[in-house]
């Protein structure tokens, strides 16, 4: 094991390595300093958090964290690729997210205390969810309300929302669970479980389609409730549930999607992002299009680090103050960064990074299956699966699969939001664990 | 509760394995597609061949032509320090605009594309990837009188184009009303421009428009009837006015009855009618082979670009289209002193001078001298390369009498060089537009015995004679061409 874990942070050490290489491609080429002592910086940082966590929670799983690093040291380089001081202040999301990551450890320390504090949380994470509808905080990127300013400060609250949705909905279910399956009546082979209980379930879907409805993001709501059936599939074992579930969102989303029509002008560009007139359309289908040229302008091999083409200034003739004002790629450094991955790392790239994913849901699962209580395997299944349907929507919608939506690449996409949250939920994913195989031993 | 977490894992999987199978898709299975055939909206070939510097593209004497410097974003652009004066040989290469020109059809020597190996190497040197410089054949001073020239000759438009005869070289190509390739950056004025009907600017004229070249072309019918045997030097022709051959009586120029002539008075005073009996003569299938030798009826093997050349063809109407010299639709007659839809363009017309200079050896005609890498190497020099034999040696030496007989003493004196012999032939083809408005012309080659440069000059839209309008522009073009070369 100690050889998996030199194994994985060898991977991290190459990537930080990489960001000289990348410096020296994007200007002269000498070795920057200022790279490599970021790189070192953040090698140790991240050694040292590791070894911290192996003292502290040693009993936790041991592979999580590392995989964790290499997505972090991975995303680090591109974002110096597409600008020095992006990464930089990257960095600096990082270290205030491990000290969160830290601080969630050591104030949850036991993961059942959670529980006690389900409505609180579940209020707060609704909260947060319509703050971007607050006039005068509220912010708009491309139609859909995701963000609040407040200062020079952008907040994604839905980052943390999902969290907090996960924890109630794990301590709900891990209550209901048992009445949701054995108090239901069977009517045609489906079990329709009393409305008392179910009742809740509808809210939780209520809850989905108004934000739909009011953040006009279908990423996030299928996110929300993609990670809620998750849950109930593991505490029920009911496969019906699933698909009433499914329908029930399916047409809440045709229904809310047939009157916003910002989400209608995303399924067209979803279906044509080619056709001329929805390119040059205002919020169309600019940014999916380029996203696939850079994709296919990768290739197999990928072009290599910094030989994406991004910087047009040149062609549009303006002065530009950093590469993503002028960027071929519109929002490169977050809801595009898979397709500039794509671009110079290539279907090779693509898919190892889709292997460190994977790698973290197995881990993610893994716990939830070592877990021995309903409350922490519920919370672990929840908060592995709200992460897998996070890296889906925004891969698949880069990749054309499903409508583009802009939600964040975990760890690797530029936004303190993302990271702060996404360490939350790998802390709580190894205080499960560290329970978990200490009561095992 | 195990059970349907592993179910949720292998869903995962699923829903990776779907993410990995979207991106094969654009990055192996549509790649070529979206690279290569949505270039309006996706500009990243572009962008990346802006990263390469162009090679730069000299004059014979070593004056830059067109250079790439660094602009904005470390990309390079091109610009032309010269501005008009080869706006029409060398073109452009703007990104974003277009290329034309040399400029087009020499794109990847400019951009250095070599094989795959060389471009491994490369990279593994860390050199940047270079284009190849480029010298032309191109005679800077020549040029700029030729397009002087052709302004104060007043025409509607114009050309000239010179070369060597010897080898083929190309040293001026002008064609009036030129541009400034500087200025084709900017979309805006390569819009105007480009739909200016009335002047057309950026079209070629020496290469892309072809003109009645009027009596010019009883060269090729003296070479065919002199080296088919049709007619001996010493034999005489009918010169009267209003002889009748096919279609209406054709006359000479003002009426004037010759009579019984010999051939070098018939090409000195350019008698139609004669010309017209002898082309009669030698026949339909005769003429037809020896246009096809001087070059007429295909386009020219030229290092420019195919689209932007024309074939030099006889296009009566009826049918409206070219047809071969044998076609039942020519009128021979009037084909054999140049009109009866015959169009040549000014190269055409310059090969055919360069032809009869050159003992009935044609040469490749070409713009590139050498093709020069980023170390100085020579990587590639263009030879000179027969393209046809025309005519024996003897025949051209009888042609050529002829033409020095049409600037001693005939329609073309205003050739003349002091202390040089020189051989041409005048061309006057009347214009649809009225009959005092002509296309007048001009070819030649100097000194006579063993020529050096070979012209053809051409003024559309002028009142008068092609000995006039077009003579002093080529004498002007070759008394500078035999200072140099």
């Amino acid at each position: 094991m100690p050889a998996a874990l030199l194994l994985v942070f060898g991977f991290a050490a190459v990537f930080v390595a990489r960001g000289d290489l990348v410096g020296g491609l994007s200007g002269t080429n000498t070795v920057s300093t200022a790279s490599l002592t970021l790189g070192a910086a953040f090698l140790g940082l991240c050694i040292g958090a590791h070894l911290v966590l192996r003292v502290t929670l040693k009993d936790a799983d041991p592979y999580l964290f590392p995989l964790v690093a290499v997505l972090a040291c991975f995303g680090l380089v591109e974002l110096y690729r597409i600008d020095a001081a992006l990464a930089r202040q990257q960095a600096e999301w990082f270290v205030i997210g491990l000290a969160l990551f830290a601080l969630t450890i050591i104030v949850v320390r036991d993961i059942r205390r959670l529980e006690q504090y389900r409505y609180l949380i579940v209020s707060a994470g609704l909260i947060a969810l319509l703050l971007p509808r607050v006039p005068g905080i509220g912010a708009q990127t491309n139609g859909a309300y995701l963000a609040i300013q407040v200062g020079s400060v952008r907040m994604q609250p839905a980052e943390f929302a999902k969290i907090a949705m996960v924890i109630f909905l794990a301590s709900y279910l891990r209550d209901t669970r048992q009445l949701l399956v054995t108090a239901g009546r069977r009517i045609a082979g489906v079990t329709i479980p009393p409305l008392k209980h179910f009742g809740p379930m509808l809210v939780i879907w209520g809850a989905s389609m108004v934000l739909l409805f009011f953040i006009r993001d279908i990423g996030s709501s299928l996110m929300f409730f993609g990670a809620f059936l998750a849950m109930l599939y593991v505490a029920t074992s009911r496969f019906s549930f699933v698909v009433v579930g499914s329908s029930l969102f399916a047409f809440g989303a045709w229904v809310v999607g047939t009157q916003v029509g910002h989400i209608q002008d995303r399924v067209a560009a979803w279906r044509d992002p080619f056709d001329p007139a929805l390119y040059d359309a205002v919020g169309g289908s600019q940014q999916l299009a380029q996203g696939l040229f850079a994709q296919a302008d990768g290739g197999f091999f990928g072009r290599g680090f910094g030989q994406a083409v991004l910087d047009i200034s040149a062609l549009v003739e303006k002065n530009c103050a950093s590469t993503i004002e002028c960027s071929m790629l519109p929002a490169p450094h977050t809801d595009m960064i898979y397709a500039v991955i794509v671009n110079e790392t290539g279907l090779l790239g693509a898919a190892g990074l889709l292997c460190i994913y994977l790698l973290i849901v197995q881990r993610g699962f893994k716990i939830a299956m070592l877990a021995r209580d309903s409350f922490s395997k519920l919370l672990a299944a929840g908060l592995t699966s709200v992460f897998a349907l996070q890296v889906f929507v925004i891969v698949g919608g880069v990749s054309k699969a499903i409508p583009l939506t802009g939600v964040t690449l975990p760890f690797v996409s530029y936004g303190g939001s993302s990271v702060l949250a996404n360490f939350v939920l790998v802390a709580l994913l190894l205080l499960v664990s560290d329970r978990a195989r200490r009561l095992a031993v | 509760m195990n059970k349907p977490i592993g179910h949720l894992f292998l869903v995962s999987m699923l829903m990776f394995g779907v993410l990995l199978g979207a991106t094969s898709y654009w990055t192996v299975v549509k790649a070529d597609e979206l690279n290569n055939d949505k270039p309006s909206l996706n500009r990243r070939a572009l962008v990346r061949s802006l990263k390469i510097r162009r090679g730069t593209i000299r004059a014979a004497n070593g004056t830059v032509i067109a250079r790439s410097v660094k602009g904005r974003g470390d990309l390079y652009r091109r610009t032309y320090p010269l501005g008009s004066l080869f706006g029409h040989p060398i073109g452009y290469s703007f990104a974003g605009v277009d290329q034309s020109g040399f400029e087009a059809s020499q794109n990847a020597a400019l951009m250095g594309d070599r094989n795959a190996l060389e471009t491994t190497f490369d990279q593994l040197l860390g050199r940047d990837p270079d284009g190849d410089d480029i010298v032309t054949t191109l005679d800077p001073a020549a040029q700029r009188l030729a397009l002087e020239g052709l302004a104060r000759a007043g025409g509607q438009g114009g050309a000239a184009v010179a070369l060597d005869p010897r080898t083929g070289a190309v040293k001026v190509m002008a064609s009036y009303p030129s541009f400034d390739p500087n200025s084709v950056r900017d979309a805006g004025t390569y819009a105007r421009l480009s739909t200016d009907e009335q002047r057309r600017p950026l079209v070629n004229r020496a290469v892309q428009f072809g003109y009645a070249p009027g009596s010019t072309f009883k060269v090729v019918t003296g070479s065919a009837g002199i080296d088919s045997g049709t007619i001996e030097p010493t034999d005489t022709l009918n010169g009267d006015s209003g002889q009748v051959f096919s279609g209406p009586p054709l006359a000479n120029d003002f009426g004037e009855d010759f009579g019984q002539i010999d051939l070098q008075t018939a090409m000195a005073k350019s008698v139609n009618t004669a010309f017209a009996g002898l082309g009669v003569k030698i026949g339909k299938p005769t003429m037809q082979k020896y246009m096809t030798r001087f070059g007429f009826g295909k386009k020219p093997e030229l290092d420019y670009p195919r689209d932007a050349m024309s074939a030099s063809v006889i296009r009566p109407s009826p049918p409206g289209v070219p047809v071969p010299a044998t076609s039942r639709f020519v009128d021979l007659g009037r084909v054999s002193i140049g009109q009866g839809g015959l169009e040549a363009t000014p190269l055409q017309m310059a090969l055919v001078a360069a032809a009869v200079g050159n003992g009935g050896e044609l040469m490749r005609p070409h713009l590139t001298d050498r093709v020069v890498d980023r170390d100085g190497r020579t990587v590639d020099r263009v030879k000179a390369k027969r393209q046809e034999t025309v005519m024996s040696s003897s025949s051209a030496a009888i042609v050529r009498d002829l033409m020095v007989a049409v600037v001693e003493r005939g329609t073309g004196t205003k050739a003349q060089i002091p202390g040089v012999s020189v051989a041409g032939k005048t061309g006057t083809a009347e214009t649809e537009q009225s009959d005092t408005i002509n296309n007048v012309w001009f070819i030649g080659f100097a000194p006579a015995d063993n020529p050096r440069v070979a012209v053809a000059v051409t003024v559309q839209g002028v009142v008068g004679f092609g000995g006039d309008f077009a003579a002093p522009i080529a004498q002007t073009l070759m008394q500078e061409l035999l200072k140099t070369s």
